[in-house]
C-alpha cells in the first residue's frame, strides 16, 4: 500500500504540473493585449508598459511559464488588480470559508446519500421507496440558486429565522456560524444528497441479486448485517467514482452559493476574477483550488484500492 | 424487429410515472421546436407602461421588468435549454466513453497517460472551468454548447473505466479474445453493452445537468447573451424583484425543474426496461 501511495503522489505532481499549463496558457488565449483587458482602455501608455512588463508579458512563453511556476512554488502567487492585494493574503483569508462550507456540504451529501439510497433499494417498490426517490428526482432536478432564492424568501423574508446573508467560522462564533451555515449547506448538498441517493439505489440493485448476498443470507447471517456488510460495502465502488467529485462540486457550487449569500469566499473570488479579467488572480486560485482537489482525488483512490480488491494496484 | 419495439415501449411505459415524463419531454420538445405557434406573445417585445404585471387573461404569467410576456420567454427558453442540454451530454458522451473504454481495457501506460489528463481536468471545477473557458473564447450558443460538453467528459470517462475494470475480467472477455476476436470487437460487442446500464443512468442525469449548467451559468451572466431567453437568466432577473412579482422569478425555475425531473424519471425506466435483469421485476 506504501508504494501505491508513493506511486500516486507522483502521478498528482504530474497532474499539477498539466493543470498549471493549463491555468497558465489560460491568459494567452485572450484576444487583444490582457493588460488593456484587464484594466480598461483608458490607463496610460506608462501605467500599461509597467503592469505588462511586471507581469513578465515582455518576456517569451517558456519564461513567462517558468517564472510563474517557480514564484507559484515559492509560495508568491502575484498581485490581484481588482482587490489591490497579494493572492496569497486573498487566498488565506478566503479558503477556510469555502473548506469548511464544502467539506460539511460534501459530509452530508455523501452520508445521507448512501444512507438514502441503501434504505430504497431495499425497501424496493414500497411506499419509502417512491416517496424517497420521487424526492431524489425533485432534488436533483432543483436548480441550487433557485432553491436559495426560495429558501431566503421563506425563511429569512418572511419568517425571519435564519440571516439571508454572511458567515461566520465555527471557531470564532459556533452559534452564529451553524444560523449562517444551514441555508447555504442545504443548498449545496441538496444535489449531492440527491445524486448519491439514485447512484446507491442503481448500484444496490446490482449488488443485491448477487450470489455471494445469497450466500451470506443462507449462511443464516441476520439481515441487517447481509446489508450493510455486504451489499452495502459492495455497492460503494461506484459511489466512490462519484465521491472524488463531490468536493469539487461543491467547491464549483460554492461559486454560486457564495455569490447569493454574500459569503466571501473561493467561489465568489473565482467569480469575480473571471468578471473582471483579473488573470493572475485566476490563474492562481485555478491552480491552488486544483491542488486541494488532487489531494482529495489522492484520499479516494486509496479508498477506492481498499473497497475493491478486484481492481489490481499494478 | 417492430415487435421487439413494441415490446420495449410496453415495458418502458408500463410504470405510468415514466409515461407522465416522456410527455413532459414532448411537451417541452413541441415547446421549443413549434415556439412561434405555442407563444402567445412575442418574447421580445418590450412594454415599460405594463412592466411587472400578475396574472391576466393576456399574460398568463404576468410580464417581466421590461413588460414582456414571461410565458412565452418561458416557451421560447425552451429552446435553449433543449439545445444546450442535449448537444453537450451526447458530446461529452460519446468522447468520455471511448476514453473510458480504451482506458480501462488496455490499461498500462494508456491508461496511465489518459486517466492523468481527465484527472487534471476533474480537479478543476467543472462550473469554474466553464466560466474561465467563457471568459476567454467569449459568449455564443455553440461555445457554451462546447464548453459544458468538455467540462463534462471526465464523469463518462471515469464511469465507463471503472465499468471496464470490473468487466474485463469476465469469462465471456476472454472467451471472445480466445476466439480470435480483436480487441475493437471485444470492446464494442461484449464489453460496452455490459457496462452500458450505469452510463444511460448518467446521460440522462447529465441531460439534467447540462440544463442545470447551462442555467446556472446565464444566472452567473455567463451563458445565453441577452435578450435570447434563457430560463437562469430569467430567475436572476426576477430575483431583483422578488417582493413585488415573484412569479417573475420563480415560474421559469420550475420550468427547469419540470424538465430536467422529466429527463431524470425518463432515464430511470429506460434503464429499467434496459437491464435483463430488472426487466423481470417490472
Amino acid at each position: 500500500m506504501g508504494r501505491f501511495i508513493l506511486k500516486r503522489l507522483w502521478q498528482t505532481l504530474i497532474i499539477l504540473l498539466l493543470v498549471s499549463v493549463v491555468a497558465f496558457m489560460l491568459i494567452q488565449f485572450i484576444p487583444g493585449d490582457p493588460v488593456y483587458v484587464m484594466l480598461g482602455e483608458n490607463i496610460s501608455k506608462e501605467y500599461h508598459d509597467t503592469v505588462y512588463e511586471s507581469m513578465g508579458l515582455n518576456q517569451p512563453l517558456t519564461t513567462q511559464y517558468f517564472n510563474w511556476l517557480g514564484n507559484m512554488l515559492r509560495g508568491d502567487m502575484g498581485y490581484s488588480y481588482h482587490f489591490r492585494k497579494n493572492v496569497n493574503q486573498l487566498i488565506a483569508s478566503r479558503l477556510p470559508v469555502t473548506l469548511t462550507l464544502g467539506i460539511i456540504s460534501a459530509v452530508v451529501s455523501v452520508v445521507l446519500g448512501v444512507f438514502f439510497g441503501a434504505v430504497t433499494a431495499v425497501k424496493r417498490g414500497t411506499a419509502t421507496d417512491t416517496t424517497l426517490t420521487v424526492l431524489a428526482n425533485i432534488g436533483l432536478a432543483t436548480p441550487s440558486f433557485w432553491i436559495a432564492v426560495l429558501l431566503v424568501y421563506i425563511f429569512s423574508v418572511k419568517l425571519g429565522w435564519l440571516p439571508a446573508v454572511g458567515f461566520t467560522l465555527p471557531w470564532v462564533n459556533f452559534q452564529k456560524s451553524i444560523r449562517q451555515m444551514i441555508l447555504p449547506v442545504i443548498c449545496m448538498s441538496m444535489g449531492g444528497v440527491a445524486s448519491y441517493t439514485r447512484q446507491m439505489r442503481s448500484s444496490m440493485l446490482e449488488v443485491i441479486h448477487q450470489d455471494y448476498v445469497r450466500t451470506a443470507r443462507s449462511k443464516g447471517l441476520p439481515e441487517n448485517k447481509v446489508i450493510w456488510r455486504y451489499a452495502v460495502k459492495n455497492s460503494l465502488i461506484p459511489i466512490l467514482t462519484m465521491a472524488s467529485t463531490t468536493l469539487r462540486g461543491c467547491i464549483g457550487g460554492s461559486a454560486i452559493i457564495e455569490t447569493m449569500f454574500n459569503i466571501v469566499g473561493m467561489g465568489q473570488i473565482m467569480v469575480i476574477a473571471i468578471n473582471y479579467c483579473d488573470y493572475q488572480l485566476l490563474q492562481s486560485s485555478l491552480f491552488f483550488m486544483a491542488g486541494i482537489t488532487c489531494l482529495c482525488n489522492l484520499i479516494v483512490d486509496i479508498a477506492y484500492a481498499y473497497a475493491d480488491p478486484r481492481i489490481r494496484l499494478e | 424487429m417492430l415487435q421487439k419495439a413494441r415490446k420495449f415501449c410496453t415495458v418502458l411505459f408500463s410504470r405510468k410515472i415514466v409515461l407522465v415524463s416522456a410527455l413532459v419531454i414532448l411537451f417541452f420538445a413541441i415547446c421549443a421546436i413549434a415556439s412561434p405557434l405555442m407563444a402567445p406573445c412575442d418574447p421580445y417585445e418590450q412594454d415599460l407602461s405594463r412592466r411587472l404585471e400578475g396574472v391576466s387573461s393576456e399574460h398568463w404569467l404576468g410580464t417581466d421588468q421590461l413588460g414582456r410576456d414571461l410565458y412565452s420567454r418561458i416557451v421560447y427558453g425552451s429552446r435553449v435549454a433543449f439545445m444546450v442540454g442535449i448537444l453537450a451530454v451526447i458530446a461529452a458522451a460519446v468522447m468520455g466513453c471511448a476514453i473510458g473504454l480504451v482506458s480501462g481495457y488496455f490499461g498500462g501506460w494508456v491508461d496511465q497517460v489518459l486517466m492523468r489528463l481527465m484527472e487534471a481536468q476533474m480537479s478543476i471545477p467543472p462550473l469554474i472551468l466553464a466560466l474561465a473557458l467563457v471568459a476567454v473564447f467569449g459568449r455564443s450558443i455553440p461555445m457554451l454548447i462546447f464548453v459544458l460538453g468538455v467540462s463534462a467528459i471526465p464523469n463518462f470517462a471515469r464511469m465507463m473505466r471503472g465499468q471496464v475494470l470490473s468487466v474485463r475480467e469476465m469469462d465471456y472477455v476472454a472467451a471472445s479474445r480466445i476466439r480470435g476476436n480483436s480487441n475493437t470487437a471485444t470492446m464494442v460487442r461484449h464489453i460496452l453493452p455490459n457496462c452500458i446500464s450505469p452510463i444511460i443512468v448518467i446521460m440522462t442525469q447529465s441531460i439534467g445537468g447540462s440544463i442545470l449548467a447551462e442555467a446556472s451559468m446565464s444566472f452567473l451572466g455567463a451563458g445565453i447573451v441577452p435578450p435570447t431567453a434563457s430560463w437562469g437568466a430569467m430567475v436572476n432577473d426576477g430575483y431583483s424583484y422578488i417582493y413585488d412579482a415573484p412569479l417573475f422569478a420563480l415560474a421559469p425555475g420550475v420550468a427547469i425543474i419540470l424538465l430536467v425531473l422529466a429527463f431524470n424519471i425518463f432515464g430511470d425506466g429506460l434503464r429499467d426496461a434496459l437491464d435483463p435483469r430488472l426487466r423481470g421485476a417490472l
